[in-house]
């Protein structure tokens, strides 16, 4: 509601703007400004960040084990580890580090810190934990399967069975970090590890160090000269925290700022015509989809589940008002993760859809209850999806509310229909099956939540698949096994599964090299230049 | 008279002496005190009842089960609410307001941050409505039902019921974009940050303090468009109250006898007539200023401005209570204050009531 009338209301003042001839302001050429929202943002720590934005700041800032380079985001490469071997019984790993690393306050960057900060995710047990413990680590033993037996050899040993490239993508996520152990502990405080200090400040070997970071202000980098890959073009790097996306316009349009990272379409629409400012579209990783809670009784019904996938217009929402923004896919895995298939069976088609549910006994609809974030573009999708629902009789009444209490509904399971996106832990297909895929206790105090348990789906058999391709060593067998899964979870799972999202970035057209990856932490700021 | 009687007379007197200010500083402080329970009450139970999960805030929607667990006691919500907000008190009477979620920061850190950046903008908002508020309200109410008094109540009329989200956004897009008058969004452009080093936290003063004029006139290029907007807002305020304050005054028979004396009508209305609102126009001139400092959420949001505003909506959308609850308690120490201000004016702009006294 708010949207549309702030949209009627700069419609009206657009003409205004058309008379007046617009004054000029440019950034400095080695200083990129960036505007964004981060109200997300809560901490810089490795050990405990979770958050989109910190782990896209955090990756600019520490270099980490391995990583997916911006110079190539779909191969994995070392980054502090230059090279790596994996014994026979695919459980021990060791890691040459690259000679003569350094941190930026010219600590060397050792394997002993870079064991310490490992053993310190786990031992911190914050919200990135759950990435190392699903190795079998624990606060017990952690310490004696992490070692370092010499400052250029980093081995670790894994409990659980793995498969090795799930491993190694676990070691190129934002918890992999390396943290200068020296200064850190130099400001523990009642045995935090540097938590307390580490949230706000940074003790890194990466591309840029951590100048400021002022709460609903900005934040400040600027590019560490020691770090190992060739140097910055940018120096300074200011991320200032606009949250209303008009003015992102206005401070692009005036040149105060490079580039805007939270646009609206229309704003999008109107900016494409100045020739100062150009407009790129990534794929994103999030997969958007509405999850049917089959406790209901209607939704245990897979023929009814089926009819509800084929009264969705995923190509009519692509083609009107979400063109540029989504694209469908609908299998739990984005395009560009190993093992991805374009699979797109469901199509919308009422009559198809009617006749199935009049199989199923429902010839004549039923009423639901929509549970959808109160923004867009979820509201614009929850009304078409309202509205081709009631074609094939079934009724959705839409209930919108702030997306952290729609969490919280699905969390505690009391919800019929929920809209929600999903978005992957770490670059491996594990990330997202384990959550669509994973429920073998449907109790209502599991260990974990994963999706297939907040929507009630208990799948034993479909459990111990996902869990053997998590361990399959063999990368090829490894991917047909996801294939399985995600027809599996496409054709019968209680996921309307529509689209993938793209991130679009207007900028001014004096800026180059700028790219988002499939990942927040895919995001490099050290191959801008202006 | 004895010296006996002559002490006793003196303690007498300097019991008298004191017992009006005693008076006045415990009903202060029982008033004072209460305001805050109240407030510290309310807040935390509404913060409580809010469907938005505080543990969520902090450690998101993919960690275990044991994490959340821990987090949660952590921060102590697994005891029952009651508890909860005796240790709250508690803590606050020791000065301790607790540390955000959303900054990491102690909350008493982050409003010693937030809260100058609203005064500032709030100050130099007051000072465009008063001084034309006022002068716009007593043109408006001597030429009563003439050209000039529609004119000035449509002009308030506007500011009243203009959303300042879209004057923002209009003014942003004709005097920054377009024509290029006054500076963007924020505090200060980015090549200006962090040169002054930080005193009161208003920058103009801090830039003054350490003499640096192109960081001051940058600073006040970027204030000069919310103030104003704010300014329109409060002006439109003070203009109407004025107007119908005045109106009240010169209906009285004092004005006639004035005039008749021969005065000039320039000074019975100036002077005698404006002299004689001045004790409701501090009440709302004080008002005006609480509302201010408030924050103003869309204000703060489309200019970009650090201020209380922002920071208390980001709070307030993560469940972060400490930082919501800290915020609350500065509003109301506001209010508190500037009702003790404008009590202290009063006596200052009416004799009557300095006779009271």
């Amino acid at each position: 509601m708010l949207n549309r009338f702030r949209f009627a209301l700069m419609a009206a003042v657009a003409p205004l703007a058309l008379t007046i001839p617009a004054a000029q302001a440019a950034t400095p050429t080695q200083t990129l400004v960036m505007a964004m929202d981060f109200a997300d943002l809560i901490t810089f720590d490795p050990g405990e960040s979770y958050e989109i934005s910190g782990q896209e700041f955090g990756a600019n800032i520490y270099d980490r084990l391995v990583r997916y380079e911006a110079e190539d985001l779909d191969k994995l490469v070392g980054g502090v580890a230059e090279s790596w071997s994996i014994a026979s019984d695919n459980k021990t790993y060791t890691f040459k580090l690259r000679p003569n690393l350094k941190f930026a306050n010219g600590d060397p960057v050792t394997a002993d810190d870079l064991a310490w900060s490992m053993q310190r995710v786990v031992l911190l047990d914050k919200t990135p934990a759950f990435l190392f413990t699903q190795l079998g680590w624990n606060k017990e033993n952690v310490k004696s399967l992490i070692t370092a037996p010499d400052p250029h050899t980093l081995t670790f040993k894994i409990v659980e069975d793995t498969a090795p490239s799930l491993v190694l993508n676990l070691m190129s996520t934002y918890a992999a970090s390396a943290v200068d152990k020296k200064v850190a502990m130099s400001h523990e405080k009642d045995g935090d590890l540097g938590n307390a200090w580490l949230k706000t400040n940074s003790a890194a070997s990466g591309a840029y160090n951590l100048i400021s970071w002022k709460a609903d202000e900005a934040v400040t980098l600027e590019a560490n000269p020691g770090y190992r890959l060739a140097s910055q073009h940018i120096k300074r790097v200011v991320i200032r925290h606009v949250p209303e996306p008009a003015t992102q316009s206005l401070l692009l349009g005036k040149g105060d700022i490079d580039i805007a990272r939270g646009l609206s379409p229309d704003q999008l629409a109107s900016l494409g015509e100045n020739k100062d400012i150009r407009i790129e579209s990534f794929p994103g990783g999030d997969n958007y989809y509405l999850g049917l809670n089959t406790s209901e009784e209607h939704l245990k019904n897979p023929k009814v589940r089926q009819a509800m996938k084929m009264l969705v217009d995923y190509d009519g929402m692509v083609k009107t008002f979400l063109k540029d923004r989504f694209f469908v896919q609908q299998t739990f895995l984005p395009i560009g993760f190993l093992g991805a298939i374009p699979y797109n069976p469901w199509k919308f088609d009422v009559a198809k859809a009617k006749a199935l549910l009049a199989e199923a006994g429902y010839a004549n609809g039923f009423e639901l209850e929509l549970i959808t974030p109160n923004a867009s573009p979820w509201t614009d999708i929850a009304q078409s999806v309202q509205q081709t629902m009631g074609q094939g009789g079934i009724k959705l009444k839409l209930v919108q509310v702030e997306q952290k209490q729609m969490l919280q509904a699905m969390r505690a399971r009391k919800f019929q229909m929920v809209q929600n996106s999903w978005a992957p832990d770490y670059k491996d297909p594990h990330s997202n099956a384990d959550t669509f895929a994973h429920n073998d206790d449907d109790s209502d105090t599991p260990k974990i939540k994963p999706l297939a348990w907040r929507t009630h789906w208990l799948q034993p058999e479909l459990t111990k698949e996902t869990m053997a391709a998590s361990r399959e060593p063999d990368t090829a067998k490894r991917v047909k096994e996801y294939e399985d899964l995600q027809k599996k979870v496409t054709d019968d799972g209680p996921f309307i599964l529509m689209f993938q999202d793209k991130y679009q970035v207007a900028m001014r057209s004096n800026v180059k090299g700028f790219k988002l990856g499939i990942f927040a932490d895919f995001n490099y700021y050290r191959t801008v230049s202006k | 008279m004895t010296a006996a009687a002559e002490a006793a007379h003196t303690s007498d007197g300097w019991a008298r002496r004191f017992a009006g200010p005693i008076r006045l500083a415990s009903r202060l402080l029982l008033s004072v005190g209460l305001t805050f329970l109240g407030l510290t009450c309310v807040t935390f139970f509404i913060g409580r009842v809010i469907p938005i999960d505080p543990v969520l805030a902090i450690v998101g929607d993919k960690a275990s089960l044991e994490t959340y667990n821990r987090v949660r006691i952590e921060i102590g919500l697994d005891q029952p609410i009651p508890v909860q907000y005796w240790r709250y008190l508690m803590k606050v009477l020791h000065g301790d307001f607790g540390i955000s979620v959303i900054t990491a920061h102690p909350v008493l850190e982050d409003l010693l941050r937030v809260f100058p950046a609203t005064i500032e903008l709030s100050i130099f908002s007051l000072i465009i409505g008063v001084i034309l508020g006022i002068p716009l309200g007593v043109v408006a109410a001597t030429h009563r039902g003439r050209w000039q008094d529609q004119v000035i109540r449509f002009v308030s009329l506007l500011g009243y019921s203009m959303p300042v989200f879209w004057l923002g956004l209009v003014g942003l897009l004709l005097f920054y974009a377009k024509l290029g008058w006054v500076e963007g969004p924020g505090r200060l452009d980015v090549a200006f940050d962090d040169i002054v080093p930080t005193v009161t936290g208003l920058i103009t003063i801090d830039s003054l303090i350490s003499g640096d004029d192109d960081v001051f006139w940058n600073a006040v290029s970027h204030l000069i468009l919310p103030s104003s907007i704010l300014g329109y807002l409060s002006l439109a305020y003070v203009a109407r109250m004025t107007r119908s304050f005045m109106l009240g005054q010169l209906k009285q028979e004092y004005i006639l006898a004035t005039l008749a004396k021969g005065l000039s009508p320039f000074r019975v209305v100036w002077v005698h007539a404006l002299g004689n609102v001045w004790v409701p126009l501090v009440t709302v001139i004080a008002l005006t200023f609480g509302s201010l400092l408030e924050g103003a959420v869309l204000t703060e949001t489309v200019f970009a401005w650090p201020g209380l505003g922002l920071y208390l909506k980001n709070s307030l959308f993560n469940a972060d209570l400490s930082a919501v609850l800290g915020g609350t308690m500065v509003v109301g120490v506001c209010y508190i204050a500037l009702n003790m201000l404008s009590d202290v004016i009063y006596p200052l702009v009416d004799p009557r009531a300095r006779e009271r006294r």
